[in-house]
């Protein structure tokens, strides 16, 4: 790098070590970012019939249904990380030297270099003034190293020399949050299954569609939700078990999952997240009952399964509710809505209600009444799968930004020097960060010393 | 004493406070300016008072629950947090000029909330049930709050610019309670400074409820994402301080333009576009 300026190499080192590169590629990703917010990303059909043709080809071309996945959001993400690296091998050393070997002597050339400089007359010689700045600067700043050289004295003081180191820290924190994120994408998957209640499953498929055995198994052993008196939604919870081989993990038995209360079994973890009515598990309750009198019957009943009643006729149970009132005002309880043949004759569909409507259900069944007792009804709980062994790398990560920006923010390397001689003292400074506030305050300092 | 008359008497003090101001900015009394102060803290303090009592509320309706679950708890928190930013910068720099500037934020959150959203105390949705929540929120909020000051700093330094047209002389009128042009660059870096961290810490508060909650540390969820522009805008702002030709003018454009991205990332986010953020609409 240190050969010829002009070269092509170094053109390109140079262009990757800029910080204008970086506020570029900063204001650029912000603003590519906002194009996903507004394209719907994994686009639905729905979505997609309300764009043009034109622009459908236009947006999957430059990859806008899936954007942040897009080569050249990568691209961007990428550069980024590639002139942070350069931008802190470039400047890096330099700082080290800062921090560790500071320059003690205040020369001419030296105080070119800094725009903070003030020179004050002060009577008194150089050993009598000496002495005062270095109390000077002790109480009011640091500790000052005294130097002397070519018949003059030279003082150096610093606060917070470590802070320079805070912004790579920051640096290297974004680094070790990407490493983390591709950890999680190479060797974790996200995915989402749906158990019904009694049901369990030992395999999961991935939002990329592949098929992944859990090496063990989960039951839901039940779902509820609860609502509050508003109506809005109070809890939704599945029952969990784990199985081994079939035989449930002690301490992962019955364990109670709703949503911010996951449950984690061997680096995989279940979040619940939707529901639904399983249709499958539905049972449903009914009576038959001669009008003549007589015990009532009590018959199970699955969906579109055929019963075969007293006396011949059969009876469908085509669907049903636990609650009719959203369908027949001035009614409640369960109903279900029926195909019943008699024996020889023709279907007939008709509705049936609980015991509690016996006129409403004489109205059909021929020489039965039949009832509707209710029905069980089975839910089945949507959860989210996910394994991410990247995670804690990223949670690192987060950590050292925060604590790099503490370091690069609220503490300034800032650094006073005195060059002092008969009569006169040169007093120079200067802040790794805010030059504005420093001169403040190094104005104020000047103030104080007149 | 309800919750809702303590807002109502914490906006009319915001209102006072923003008018005494403003006449000092007219008058050019240090003790009108130092009136303005002290009738922000004033409303600082009732509105303190106004949230525990909500909080007590919540309780007593059998919820239970930090005020910080919908559109108009969120907005009457960031007038809080406003203020308290507002307040530490004010008894820290002395610079009273600002609060005419910034005041109004406050003030016009109050009055948003106040007469135009639900104040119901809702019960929490089972997504909102966890202790992430608050720290979420009040990272953010204060996050937010910081970038309201600097982008209220960062107008006065744009009028003071444009006023002064490039010329050194200190400007009269209006102008001369305005803090010197470099102390307005400085306090709008200053703000800054305060934001980002408590923006990060928010994004990163909010990435671990995600994972907590979800699974998924991120998803480029559209807050999610307005967030990180957010970020982006202004570690582009910090960027620039360190390089010629970006302090100052382009400092404060880009601190006004973070803010209105901020703004847009809070509210513009749930009102035009989708996604998981939507305080329990």
């Amino acid at each position: 790098m240190t050969t010829n300026k002009n070269s092509f190499a170094y053109k390109v080192w140079d262009f990757f070590c800029s910080l204008k590169l970086s506020i570029f590629l900063l204001i650029g990703l912000a603003l590519t970012s906002i194009i996903g917010t507004v394209v719907m990303q994994g686009p639905s059909r729905e979505y997609l019939a309300t764009l043009s043709e034109t622009k459908i080809r236009i947006y999957s071309a430059l990859g806008f249904f899936d954007m942040y996945h897009s080569w050249w959001f990568i691209l961007l993400l990428y550069l980024l990380t590639l002139n942070l690296i350069c931008c802190s091998i470039k400047r890096l050393p330099r700082v080290w030297k800062t921090v560790f070997e500071p320059v003690l002597v205040l020369d001419e050339r030296f105080e070119k270099s800094l725009s903070t400089v003030k020179e004050l007359k002060i009577s008194g010689s150089k050993a009598q003034l000496k002495d005062k700045m270095a109390e000077f600067l002790k109480s009011e700043f640091a500790n000052p190293v005294i130097t002397e050289k070519d018949g003059e004295y030279h003082l150096f003081a610093e606060k917070a020399r470590l802070s320079r180191l805070g912004v790579y820290v920051v640096h290297f924190s974004i680094i070790i949050v990407f490493i983390g994120a591709l950890v999680g994408s190479f060797f974790g998957y996200k995915g989402y299954v749906n158990i019904p209640e009694g049901g369990s499953i030992g395999e999961v498929q991935t939002r990329s569609g592949k098929i992944v055995n859990l090496g063990y198994s989960v039951r839901c052993e039940k779902f509820s939700v609860s609502f509050y008196d508003t109506g809005a939604p109070k809890e939704f919870k599945s029952i969990l078990t784990v199985l081994e081989n079939g035989k449930p993990v002690p301490g992962y038995v019955n364990v109670p999952t709703i949503v911010n209360e996951p449950l984690t079994y061997k680096g995989i973890t279940f979040y619940q997240s939707s529901y639904g009515q399983s249709d499958e598990g539905v049972v449903y309750h009914i009576s038959v009952r001669d009008r003549k009198g007589g015990a009532p019957l009590k018959l199970t009943a699955r969906q579109g399964e055929r019963l075969t009643l007293p006396g011949g006729a059969f009876l469908s149970i085509m669907e049903a509710t636990a609650d009719v009132r959203p369908f027949m005002k001035d009614f409640d309880g369960p109903g279900a809505q029926v195909e019943f043949t008699p024996a020889g004759g023709k279907p007939q569909p008709f509705v049936i209600l609980s015991e509690k409507y016996e006129a409403f259900n004489a109205q059909h069944g021929g020489d039965l009444i039949i009832t509707m007792d209710g029905l069980d009804q089975k839910f089945y709980t949507g959860l989210q799968v996910a394994k991410d062994p990247g995670v804690w790398v990223v949670w690192f990560g987060c950590f050292l930004m925060v604590v790099g920006i503490i370091m690069a923010f609220f503490m300034s390397h800032k650094r006073i020097w005195a060059r002092v001689s008969d009569g006169a003292v040169t007093l120079a400074g200067s802040a790794s960060k805010n030059p504005t506030g420093f001169e403040l305050a190094f104005d104020e300092l000047v103030q104080k010393l007149k | 004493m309800s919750s809702s008359m303590l807002f109502n008497i914490t906006m009319v003090t915001y209102m006072v406070s923003t008018c005494i101001f403003f006449a000092f900015l007219a008058s050019k009394a240090k003790a009108v300016g130092l009136a303005g102060t002290y009738a922000a803290l004033f409303g600082f303090v009732a509105q303190t008072a106004a949230i525990a009592l909500r909080w007590k509320e919540s309780y007593d309706q059998g919820h239970g629950h930090a005020p910080l679950s919908n559109l108009y708890e969120s907005v009457v928190f960031f007038s809080w947090t406003i203020i308290l930013i507002f307040l530490i910068i004010d008894f820290r720099y002395k610079y009273r000029a600002v609060g005419a500037f910034v005041v109004p934020f406050a003030l016009f959150g109050m009055a948003w909330a106040q007469l135009s959203l639900d104040n119901n105390i809702e019960p929490l949705v089972p997504a909102l049930q966890s202790n992430w929540l608050m720290y979420h929120v009040i990272t953010c909020f204060l996050g937010y709050a910081a970038f309201a000051v600097a982008c209220g700093i960062s107008i006065m330094y744009l009028i003071r610019d444009k006023m002064e047209g490039g010329n050194s002389a200190p400007a009269g009128g209006l102008l001369s309670m305005f803090p010197a042009i470099k102390v307005l660059d400085d306090l709008n870096y200053k703000a800054i400074m305060i934001g980002f961290p408590l923006l990060t810490l928010g994004i990163v508060t909010g990435a671990a409820w995600a994972n907590y909650a979800w699974g998924t540390y991120w998803s480029w969820d559209p807050k999610e994402t307005w967030s990180l522009i957010v970020w982006f805008v202004y570690a582009a702002f910090l960027h620039a301080r360190i390089t010629r030709g970006w302090v100052g003018r382009r400092a404060a454009i880009l601190s006004v333009i973070g803010f209105a991205a901020t703004i847009f990332c809070y509210l513009g986010v749930n009102l035009f576009l989708s996604g998981l953020h939507s305080y329990g609409k």
